[in-house]
């Protein structure tokens, strides 16, 4: 109630944020916290340098993918509702929540977040995973440590076990399909301790 | 409510009272023992005082972390990961959902990360009515409002002045004095004389900062021709150290105000001040402590490994520079106490004068020494184990966190090699082992 109102109104449209995102204003208030830490420069947006000053994030193998992410084509700053909105996907899911058909989709939904792990491979976001995609995504996480040739055979086969229409690439129905049994709401989720 | 409130601040005016008693008192020299009664007296009043209102009212940010983190390795979220897939793992293949572990991982370090953590300033369980340490400002009560802004007054009108008149008089006496003792003879009155002469001044500003500092194992004290290491929080370490023996201080020699103080300082007694092209080399830098520290009736050095300042709840990597000149390592803890005041320097934030002005007008700093042992480097130990042994022991004795990152993470990026080490954890578990992998017959097409 009264510890977090005098941070909240710094920010505009934060009702709208929450309802969007689902946050509760005290997440909202430790998020903005947060992005102000970033924030070095205080410029009120975050540049992809900001985020590569996060230490274990430049360790990350796919760390510059991750960045990737926040910033939409073409944009090269990212404001703090866009930086809620993408870590909004990686919300625990609301368990409670009945399933309305005329509401659009949670952003936390399990599709939503198959959705955002399959844009991270899908770069150019024709709606497939093409082989060199793959690939791409393979060379970062594995770099030095294989052969060019392994990683080729590991991508072939990949697509192999998912490529279900033979079209040797793999679409967004195809990679829920392959990973139907995963515990996406467990796997791909951050829990705030309070 | 309103009678406890009431109840609470009245004590809370008492605890205000009984700084300006303490800090009058603090001013009276040799007058220890007196000090620390009254010290006592005041932690234990303004803790239940602080606590209970500040409790009272808002919520404030206890967490040292913010997200809660699995604790897995790689290898067992992985595994976790790659259970629906009928084949074994032993098999050593990629799976789409490998992926999902490092987006998590990197999310989370977005989210909150163990080291920026580090360099800026611990939170506080209960506020200690300085604005500074309360990050979650918002207006509370009129009478809480009201205190605060008697503290501002006392701290700003009545302390900092006497604080300011203090410091001025120490270092000006730490220039004087040092220069006529260098006037001297080189006999051992003339290090009598240095010595005395620097122990007052460092006393005067110690008093001038409202420091009340505790020595805990004084038997462990570093003896001459030894090294002295300790953990970096603030310049003022050096005041709190130096109030208690004499050492020799090791750094750059600065222009201005600092290098008449440097100047004199060295003509009373040797302390080894090193040119910015000197400070490149570390060759040139290590032998000439190497024959500081050999000349036996020279005092101990003081070197602080860390390199740069770290916000006092934990110790980060020590460089291994100082633990190569050889002889007896005398490692001290410095603990402050964060609810009189914020010790820590974020130079990236503050500069010399900001941070020094803020100090003069908090509560006042308390801090706990601890003099460890001495330890030397044994057969068949590296620096860098010898180096990892004694911060251990430092942060074991400080109760602060062992930390294996580096300080100067603070200014410089992180290094390759941590990326390639990931990539190498991960590899492990897609290609397996070599032998395994050539066993594979390739029936599939090879690439195009």
């Amino acid at each position: 109630m009264g510890s977090t109102n005098s941070t909240l109104s710094k920010i505009p449209n934060v009702e709208e944020l929450m309802q969007e995102t689902g946050f509760t204003p005290a997440h909202i208030v430790r998020l903005y916290d947060r992005f102000e830490a970033l924030d070095k420069e205080k410029t009120g947006h975050l540049r992809p340098q900001d985020f590569g000053a996060i230490n274990r994030l430049a360790m990350n193998p796919i760390g510059d993918r991750i960045i990737g992410a926040f910033f939409s084509p073409g944009q090269e700053t990212v404001d703090f509702h866009s930086f809620v909105r993408i870590l909004a996907h990686f919300r625990p899911a609301d368990k409670k929540r009945p399933k309305d058909p005329s509401m659009p989709e949670p952003v936390n939904s399990r599709t939503s977040k198959l959705k955002f792990a399959f844009q991270l491979y899908d770069q150019d976001k024709d709606g497939k995973i093409s082989r060199a995609e793959l690939l791409q995504v393979l060379r970062s996480m594995l770099e030095m440590q294989v052969t060019e040739e392994q990683l080729e055979s590991i991508a072939d086969r990949t697509i192999q076990e998912a490529d279900l229409d033979k079209d040797d690439a793999i679409s967004f129905e195809e990679f829920r399909k392959s990973l139907e049994k995963v515990n996406i709401d467990h796997k791909m989720s951050i829990r705030f301790l309070r | 409510m309103q009678g406890q409130k009431g109840q609470v601040n009245a004590m809370l005016l008492l605890g205000v009272y009984f700084t300006l008693y303490i800090q009058s008192f603090s001013y009276i020299p040799h007058s220890t023992g007196f000090s620390i009664i009254f010290n006592v007296l005041y932690l234990k009043i303004s803790d239940y005082a602080t606590n209970s209102v500040i409790y009272l009212c808002c919520s404030s940010l206890l967490f040292p972390g913010l997200i809660q983190r699995e604790g897995g390795s790689m290898e067992q979220e992985m595994g976790e990961l790659r259970r629906y897939r009928t084949q074994s793992i032993s098999r050593g293949e990629f799976a789409l959902s490998d992926s999902f572990y490092f987006y998590r991982k990197g999310l989370e370090s977005i989210v909150d990360d163990q080291v920026t953590q580090r360099f800026s300033s611990e939170e506080l369980v209960s506020w200690n009515l300085l604005t500074r340490t309360n990050h979650n400002f918002h207006y509370i009560s009129l009478r809480l409002t009201v205190i605060w802004g008697l503290g501002v007054i006392i701290r700003y009108c009545v302390l900092f002045p006497l604080r300011i008149t203090l410091a001025i008089i120490g270092i000006s006496w730490l220039v004087i004095g040092t220069t006529l003792v260098g006037f001297l003879p080189n006999r051992r009155v003339k290090n009598w004389l240095s010595e005395l002469v620097h122990l007052m001044c460092y006393r005067i500003c110690a008093r001038g900062l409202s420091a009340t500092i505790q020595y805990h194992n004084k038997n462990n004290k570093p003896q001459k021709g030894g090294i002295c290491v300790a953990n970096h929080t603030s310049p003022i370490d050096i005041v709190i150290l130096a109030n208690d023996g004499c050492y020799a201080m090791v750094g750059q020699s600065h222009s201005g105000l600092m290098g008449v103080i440097q100047r004199s300082m060295v003509r009373s007694c040797p302390h080894v001040w090193f040119e910015r092209s000197e400070m490149r080399d570390r060759h040139a830098v290590t032998s000439r402590l190497r024959a500081h520290v050999a000349a036996k009736r020279n005092l101990p050095i003081l070197i602080f490994p860390e390199g740069t300042c770290i916000n006092n709840t934990s110790v980060m990597m020590f460089k291994k520079g100082s633990f190569e000149i050889g002889g007896t390592i005398y490692p001290v803890a410095i603990k402050y106490d964060p609810r009189f005041g914020d010790a820590f320097w974020n130079s990236a934030k503050y500069n010399m004068v900001s941070y020094l002005l803020r100090m003069m007008t908090s509560w006042a700093i308390v801090v706990n020494v601890w003099y460890l042992p001495p330890m030397t480097r044994q057969e068949g130990e590296d620096a860098t184990k010898f180096a990892n042994r004694v911060k251990s022991a430092i942060a074991h004795q400080g109760g602060l966190l062992d930390m294996a990152w580096d300080g100067s993470l603070k200014r410089d990026k992180v290094k390759e090699e941590f990326k390639e080490h990931q990539q190498k954890m991960y590899s492990s578990m897609v290609v397996g082992k070599k032998a395994r992998n050539s066993q594979e017959p390739h029936t599939e097409s090879s690439k195009s």
